[in-house]
């Protein structure tokens, strides 16, 4: 497959050299492109599974290596096996079943394997408490699937083969809508949380936390938002303008600034990197300390986040690379230092050393709450939603890379 | 070729690349054209030396393709074979959107022998980026590249931009921290316009001359010593054809820039653009190597670090304090670390071993109670116990014996082998060939030796197996008990500068040594008289002392000792009372001899008589004007012969200007009046 070799290539070229920044990007080209890695894969008849998996992992494994912090890859990586897993697992209890096609295609619906009990999870509350409406959305696709069912009926075997590809492309398709639509969805649940005449603050630059105001603007609800400018990127002001825009009172304060701020703030809202599967969380530099002057002063400290960033990792572990350290130039120019640059001591140790980390970690006791796309959760639940998007064989996608 | 005709033609292909978008493309030298980097580039092209375990040419490359250059002619000559074998086992090759194409020669000796090649080939069809091979960079070239297109639709004279940096070099040794001399560029603040380009060299001693018609062009003019030289230049398709019509160039900044800034006839232009944020560095020598290195491992090379595979180099972390560690290393619990450490893929360390501030290749054996401090170790070396390693460069397969210790700023090229206990002596370079004996003077040393490069790369196979075979023969007590290679020997003049581009430190002593040498010189400075200030640098006029023999330096001695026959002519004239068509005679044959304009003949020939007016010893202004006067109606004729044309007068009326700034009397302004009816 030359095809899907060289979009590979470019993929992995773009990551390594860091040209596709923001998680929300890097989730969808990974997604797209793992969408077109499936469509290519000539399918054998027998373990069509898990050569699926295979193709996903390997390309997974090099995407992965290609930038080990940009975390978004690798969930998306993880969400893929988990659709196929799936997939194939409802193919299975389908063609077990015999001409039970219809459960069959409600457990091909990523949240019904529930209703068919796969021993390999345990359900998952949400799954439970959302029944309703998902089963409606499953008919939904089982009428897709009438349609395809009608051409693939002539060679059963060949037919089976074909439905697990489409039904593992048709459900990542829906991830990568998911993906596009989180900033609606979370939007949308803006006006529960934000009340009228209430101060905000937030930190750094994030789409998510833009739409999420704005949303609530557009309800007439009306406040006031703090942003504190996240040295050195300073993509605060860019957030503040944007706010200013859409007619938002905003007022721009330093990150020296947000403790003295915070008394007066009622909730705190940011956007972040990745969410951890224990509830912390990596945000841009400096969160943390906001953070801690939030906890100091009881206030809320709510975190939005769409589907991508959900990492099934612990912070714990050795393979996840945490922290990137970037450029020292964003911070100080190296010709104005250049003449102390240049000397060093005895032990050739440089007297001018400019660190500039790109991420902090927030521990989940600090975050009050997390706003995701389908609602709002708290810190410890945070191991069940990972539970319902991915399923353990897949967290060490990297162990395998050492190996 | 006519200027006009040329710059017309080039606003049509301007038009033309309007329309249709040429892809961006560079040159790359894969070739310094120098010898700083010996012995080590003997054996190995310099642009396939490793930096922070990754070859130089790969930095280069990655930045082009980063900064969006499409199109990539790397141009290899000394070991021609090596560049474009590693270039094939690359993957730069395959790139999409990146082409890269190889010309190979074998009888160039210089950057413009380069250059002239390569307009042959006519491969370079617009703008075009000049880099050489060695150089590291960060920066995006939109901006630059656009100000350079707006600036050649105004003026197609403007044919080079050249990149600059602020770097302030050391007050002490006046060296950047590169290792380079101190430079010195005069910059028109408003356009940005290069006027000036000095290297400093010692023999200034403070002083740099400047030509006067640089300040009487120019309304305001900037002078920096701040400033480095990023030898990323954005050229125009004449800068080839230039060096083509100018055969003779061959040096980048020596010939060709100097050589468009001093030369007006075709009044080319060249533009400086200054970067701030972004990173650019070129490796000149040892020095330039140390500290670009610690550069990068301090990431303000990002994204070109260690740990971001920008090119086919191996998985690094980075970990606390600076220290990058590749996978499956070996490394003793009681081995320590230090900070700002690269330690290279399957390198194992020993027992009570301590690095730090160092970068280890791949494969690298490195024995107990070893100390390597700042020093750059290649691949597959093997060092054994109780080494002490500070400040060196260690290339493949050296083997250093138990015991060795190497005192800073020492080389050992390839597979050298050094003995047990053996003390290598500071600023030693190691090498398994011998020094080439040939040593001319140093300009032709920099172009002829290297042609015999190319020549040591075609037979090396046959010079490895002498080598061989005089391994037994080798002076061993000098690398001690079975130690192979041979110690260079420093040329007397080079030793006093091998401590400035060595990659160890410069020694406090030598501080000490070129401070108290400093204020010697300006002792000596002060009790010349000479008027200018003790921090000033700067020193205008047409002054006589510094004889050097760069072009610039020529053509203003050659006017000024023009200046001074004829006026000795003119004083005869007077004397001897020649008749006027002789003297004219005499005039022009001065003329010719010095290639000389009529303007500058006039200019002389006037200020010769001003100077005979003065010498007639007089009381008064009145007196003086009167003896002027006199003298300039007894050899007018003399004067109107010389200033015809408009221009002629008008540099006799600035010699005038001149005359009155340098005369301290200033008495002679009184003649204005007179002088004005004269002309």
């Amino acid at each position: 497959m030359p095809g899907t070799q060289t979009l590979v290539n470019e993929l992995v070229t773009k990551l390594k050299k860091r040209r596709v920044e923001g998680s929300q990007e890097t989730a969808l080209l990974t997604a797209e492109l793992l969408r077109s890695v499936i469509s290519q894969l000539k399918v054998p008849p027998t373990n069509q599974a898990e050569t699926l998996i295979e193709a996903v992992k390997t390309v997974g494994e090099l995407l992965v290596a290609a930038n080990p912090v940009e975390l978004a890859v690798g969930n998306i990586v993880r969400r893929v096996l988990h659709i196929i897993r799936d997939e194939d697992f409802s193919v299975a209890t389908s063609s077990a079943g015999g001409d039970d096609r219809e459960t069959a295609e409600e457990n091909g619906f990523r949240v019904q394997t529930v209703a068919a009990g796969p021993p390999s999870r345990s359900p998952s509350l949400h799954a439970i408490l959302d029944r309703t409406p998902d089963s409606e959305r499953a008919h939904h696709s089982s009428r897709d699937g009438d349609s395809f069912e009608g051409k693939g009926k002539s060679a059963d075997r060949n037919a089976e083969s074909w439905k697990l590809k489409h039904d593992v492309i048709r459900a990542v398709n829906e991830l990568i809508e998911d993906i596009n639509s989180c900033h609606e969805q979370i939007a949308e649940q803006s006006v529960e949380l934000i009340h009228q005449n209430e101060i905000l603050l937030t930190f750094g630059r994030s789409r998510t936390v833009r739409e999420f105001l704005c949303a609530a603007k557009e309800k007439r609800r009306s406040f006031r938002v703090f942003v504190a400018e996240g040295a050195p990127k300073y993509q605060g002001h860019a957030l503040a303008k944007d706010l200013g825009a859409r007619g938002l009172q905003t007022t721009v304060i330093t990150d020296s600034a947000v403790f003295a701020m915070i008394s007066r703030v009622n909730k705190v809202v940011v956007g972040v990197h990745a969410v951890m599967a224990n509830g912390g969380v990596i945000g841009p530099v400096g969160l943390n300390m906001v953070a801690l002057a939030a906890r100091k002063h009881a206030v809320p400290f709510v975190v939005v986040a769409g589907p991508h960033k959900l990492c099934p990792l612990y912070p714990q572990n050795p393979q996840v690379l945490l922290n990137e350290m970037r450029c020292p130039s964003e911070l100080l120019q190296d010709g104005e230092f250049s003449d102390c640059m240049g000397v060093c001591n005895g032990s050739g140790n440089p007297l001018l050393n400019v660190v500039n980390p790109a991420f902090d970690y927030v521990p989940p006791e600090l975050v009050s709450l997390f706003i995701t796309d389908i609602g709002g959760y708290n810190p410890s639940f945070v191991h069940r939603l990972i539970a319902d998007y991915y399923s353990a064989d897949d967290l060490d996608l990297q162990k395998r890379t050492t190996s | 070729m006519p200027p006009q005709r040329k710059g017309a033609a080039a606003r049509v292909s301007e038009d033309t690349e309007d329309l249709t978008r040429h892809p961006l493309q560079a040159i790359l030298l894969a070739d310094s054209f120098a010898t700083k980097f010996r012995p080590i580039t003997l054996e190995r092209p310099k642009v396939l030396l490793p930096l922070v375990n990754v070859p130089m040419i790969d930095y280069t490359l990655a930045w082009l393709e980063s900064a969006g250059v499409e199109e990539v002619f790397v141009f290899c000559c000394a070991h021609s074979k090596q560049v474009i074998e590693y270039l094939e086992k690359s993957e730069w090759f395959s790139q999409p959107n990146f082409s890269v194409v190889t010309i190979e020669s074998h009888n160039s000796v210089s950057a413009g022998d380069a250059l002239r090649l390569i307009y042959e080939r006519n491969v370079i069809n617009g703008d075009f980026v000049l880099i050489s091979g060695d150089t590291v960079s960060n920066m995006s070239l939109t901006q630059v590249i656009q100000e350079h297109k707006e600036r050649r639709k105004k003026d197609s004279n403007a044919v080079m931009t050249m990149v600059i940096k602020q770097s302030k070099p050391s007050p002490i040794t006046h060296q950047s921290r590169l290792g380079t001399d101190e430079l010195f560029l005069a910059i028109d603040p408003q356009t940005k316009q290069l006027l000036f380009y000095e290297e400093k060299t010692d023999s200034y001693r403070g002083i740099i001359p400047l030509d006067n018609a640089l300040l009487g062009d120019n309304p305001s003019i900037c002078l920096h010593n701040d400033k480095q030289d990023c030898y990323i230049d954005i050229c125009s398709q004449e800068v080839l054809s230039l060096f083509t019509d100018n055969f003779d160039y061959q040096h980048l900044r020596r010939h060709f820039v100097k050589g468009l800034l001093v030369d007006d006839i075709m009044g080319y232009k060249i533009f400086t653009h200054e970067i701030h944020s972004s990173y650019a560095a070129r490796i000149d020598n040892y020095r330039s190597y140390d500290t670009i290195s610690k550069d990068i491992i301090q990431r303000w090379t990002y994204p070109f670090v260690p740990d971001v595979m920008f090119s086919g180099n191996s998985a690094t972390h980075l970990e606390r304090e600076g220290m990058y560690r590749a996978s499956e290393i070996e490394q003793s619990r009681s081995a320590h670390i230090g900070p700002f450490t690269v330690i290279g893929k399957g390198t194992k360390i020993g027992n009570n071993s301590n690095i730090s501030n160092s970068v280890i290749g791949k494969g690298c054996s490195i024995g107990s109670n070893v100390s390597i401090t700042g020093s750059y170790i290649w691949d597959s070396v093997t060092i054994e116990d109780g080494c002490d390693i500070r400040h060196a460069i260690i290339c493949d397969g050296v083997v250093i014996k138990s015991g060795a210790v190497l005192e800073p700023g020492v080389v050992l090229s390839f597979k050298v082998v050094i003995g047990q206990q053996c003390i290598v002596p500071s600023y030693s370079k190691v090498s398994l060939y011998q020094q080439p004996t040939v040593e001319d003077s140093d300009e032709e040393l920099e172009y002829a030796d290297n042609s015999s490069g190319t020549v040591d790369s075609s037979i090396t196979c046959t010079v490895d197996t002498l080598n061989r075979e005089m391994m037994s023969e080798t002076p061993a007590s000098q690398l001690g008990p079975g130690g192979v290679g041979h110690v260079w020997s420093i040329c007397e003049g080079a030793h006093e500068e091998e401590w400035r581009h060595s990659v160890a430190p410069i020694p406090a002593d030598k501080l000490a040594e070129v401070i108290q040498s400093l204020e010697d010189d300006l002792e000596l400075l002060n009790l010349d008289g000479n008027a200018h200030s003790v921090s000033g640098e700067l020193k205008s006029g047409r002054n006589g002392t510094d004889s050097e023999d760069d072009d610039v330096e020529d053509s203003r001695d050659d006017s000024i000792i023009y200046e001074k026959e004829v006026e000795a002519t003119f004083l005869r004239a007077v004397n001897e009372n020649i008749k006027v068509p002789d003297v004219i005679l005499e005039m022009n044959s001065l003329r010719l001899s010095y290639n000389m304009t009529s303007a500058d003949c006039a200019g002389a020939i006037f200020y010769a008589m001003m100077k005979q007016a003065l010498e007639i010893p007089h009381a008064t202004a009145g007196e003086l004007r009167k003896s002027a006067a006199s003298i300039i109606d007894a050899w007018n004729k003399l004067l109107k012969f010389y200033s015809k044309e408009i221009d002629d007068q008008i540099e006799v009326i600035m010699k005038f200007e001149e005359m009155c700034l340098e005369s301290v009397k200033g008495v002679l302004t009184t003649f204005f009046p007179d002088f004005a009816s004269f002309i």
